[in-house]
């Protein structure tokens, strides 16, 4: 019935395809962290055209599948001229258009940093009143009270939140091997073609990614109780077990 | 020497005019009560003194220094942001709600202006920090966040947090009206103490024992006008005008 065998013996190309999964959802989303977080104040800001240009961007990426801006991304812009000319004279900026890799995680990025913007902007914005006031009336500077009062309390809240895009990211991220890429999913793809156990070789990868994703509701458990503790509610002696 | 003075403050919401020129002048030392009902303009003065609502007229002058103000184009007036930022170091306030920063322990809300806007080292902030956490009773508690705190515990708290910008005036708006009945003593308590200390303080109230035995000057404000002003005795105990008579019979009761 079920052929251990074959997982075993696929067991390193597993292994690489999660190493390559993790890999590119760790830098799109370190990218999609980096480049949120000034969308973010710039979404959440009173000043309407920079708060709608942003809103524009991730209305765009969230408006879409991912699969179809990967496809676009690697595919879609081949086809132009310009992008085969830049192939042909080498320039090395549009010569990465050629890298699946690259594409993956350009198309994921661009993907989780509008999800990831609009999840800040939403806790920046949810900023009790007060708590600006309070900052505003002792002097603090608008950049300072972003740095200190506005983003570490909205990043905090934004923690379960957050660990949702995380997961989903992990789970989006097997689109990869549409284009070509052997990530996780891709390796489970190789292990069917090769043994002709689809049952194996896709049950194999579905509880990897169980794992990982296990591993990450635990790394976000533990953020939150770093970072959330002021909102925890007291620990009452009848309340322990 | 004169902390702070308001000169014929106007404020409008739109067409309603709150308040149609208030002046106010406290000199070192003094604490000042203002008193009134609700929708009197009581706390919107207060809070137009350090900019959190901006008025349309009038001049204000912290130590001596008078706030640079120009029109904005719609009736209210601008301040400097730099010259602002620098008076409000100066004027510490203390809000109805508290409005501790919930992410912060109590240490570090105490810390963080201090650091963040007066520049001072962590050595200098933590030294304040302990001086005046430990005089309104909460240094205990410092590594608490507010949310595990009481409500009146949360109040003394913001009181350190202001004292620890050693301003020159501290501003109350309406510190006990969000407190339980019983809490409303340990942080009346503390703020009597301030005054004993000679500290300026303008308050903004509906404790009118607080007024009566703490404050040296009172002003009654009726629909944004100072309807009654003077020493707590007279203007409390003997009061002239009829409103200033109906709002504190209605406060006995």
């Amino acid at each position: 019935m079920f052929d251990f065998a074959i997982i075993i013996e696929s067991l390193p190309e597993f292994a690489r395809g999660t190493l390559l999964s993790l890999e590119l959802m760790a830098l799109s989303l370190l990218a999609g962290f980096v480049v949120a977080l000034p969308l973010a104040v710039a979404r959440s800001s009173s000043i309407l055209w920079l708060s709608r240009s942003v809103g524009m961007y991730t209305y765009l990426f969230r408006g879409t599948p991912m699969l179809i801006q990967l496809l676009l991304i690697y595919y879609g812009l081949s086809q132009f001229q310009w992008m085969q000319d830049g192939w042909e004279s080498g320039n090395p900026v549009l010569l990465l258009f050629r890298e699946p890799f690259f594409c993956a995680w350009l198309a994921f990025a661009l993907n989780t940093t509008a999800y990831t913007t609009e999840i800040f902007a939403g806790v920046f914005k949810n900023t009790p009143v007060g708590e600006i006031e309070a900052g505003r009336a002792m002097g603090m500077t608008h950049f300072t009270l972003l740095r200190r009062i506005v983003i570490p309390a909205g990043l905090g809240r934004a923690i379960p939140t957050y660990s949702n895009e995380v997961i989903l990211m992990l789970q989006g991220s097997a689109i990869a091997s549409a284009v070509t890429l052997v990530d996780l999913t891709g390796a489970a793809r190789y292990v069917y073609s090769r043994h002709f156990a689809p049952f194996e070789a896709f049950i194999t990868a579905g509880i990897i990614y169980m794992l990982l994703t296990f591993c990450l509701v635990g790394i976000f458990r533990m953020a939150e109780n770093h970072w959330l503790g002021h909102l925890r509610p007291r620990t009452s002696p009848d309340k322990q077990r | 020497m004169i902390q702070l003075e308001v000169q014929d403050l106007h404020k409008c919401y739109g067409k309603h005019e709150v308040l149609k020129g208030v002046s106010l002048r406290a000199e070192s030392g003094d604490v000042i009560s203002l008193i009134g009902s609700s929708g009197s303009g009581k706390s919107t003065f207060l809070r137009c003194i350090n900019f959190l609502e901006h008025p349309n007229a009038g001049r204000i002058f912290v130590q001596g220094e008078e706030l640079r103000l120009r029109p904005d184009g719609h009736g209210a007036l601008l301040p400097e942001p730099k010259q602002l930022q620098h008076v409000r170091t100066s004027l510490a306030m203390v809000f109805q709600h508290f409005n501790l920063w919930a992410h912060m322990t109590v240490l570090q809300n105490v810390i963080e202006a201090p650091m963040s806007v007066l520049k001072l080292s962590r050595a200098e902030a933590m030294e304040r920090a302990q001086k005046h956490l430990d005089r309104v009773g909460i240094w205990a508690q410092k590594d608490s966040y507010p949310a595990h705190l009481s409500g009146g515990q949360q109040q003394r708290v913001a009181i350190a947090r202001a004292l620890a910008m050693e301003p020159a005036v501290l501003l109350f708006d309406e510190p006990t009206s969000a407190l339980d009945p019983e809490l409303v003593g340990e942080v009346l308590k503390v703020m009597r103490q301030l005054a004993d200390e000679g500290r300026t303080m303008v308050v903004v109230t509906h404790e009118m024992g607080f007024a009566r035995e703490v404050a040296n000057h009172v002003i009654f404000l009726h629909k944004g006008l100072i309807e009654e002003q003077g020493i707590p005795r007279d203007v409390l105990l003997k009061p002239t005008s009829e409103r200033l008579q109906q709002f504190l019979s209605g406060q006995l009761k």
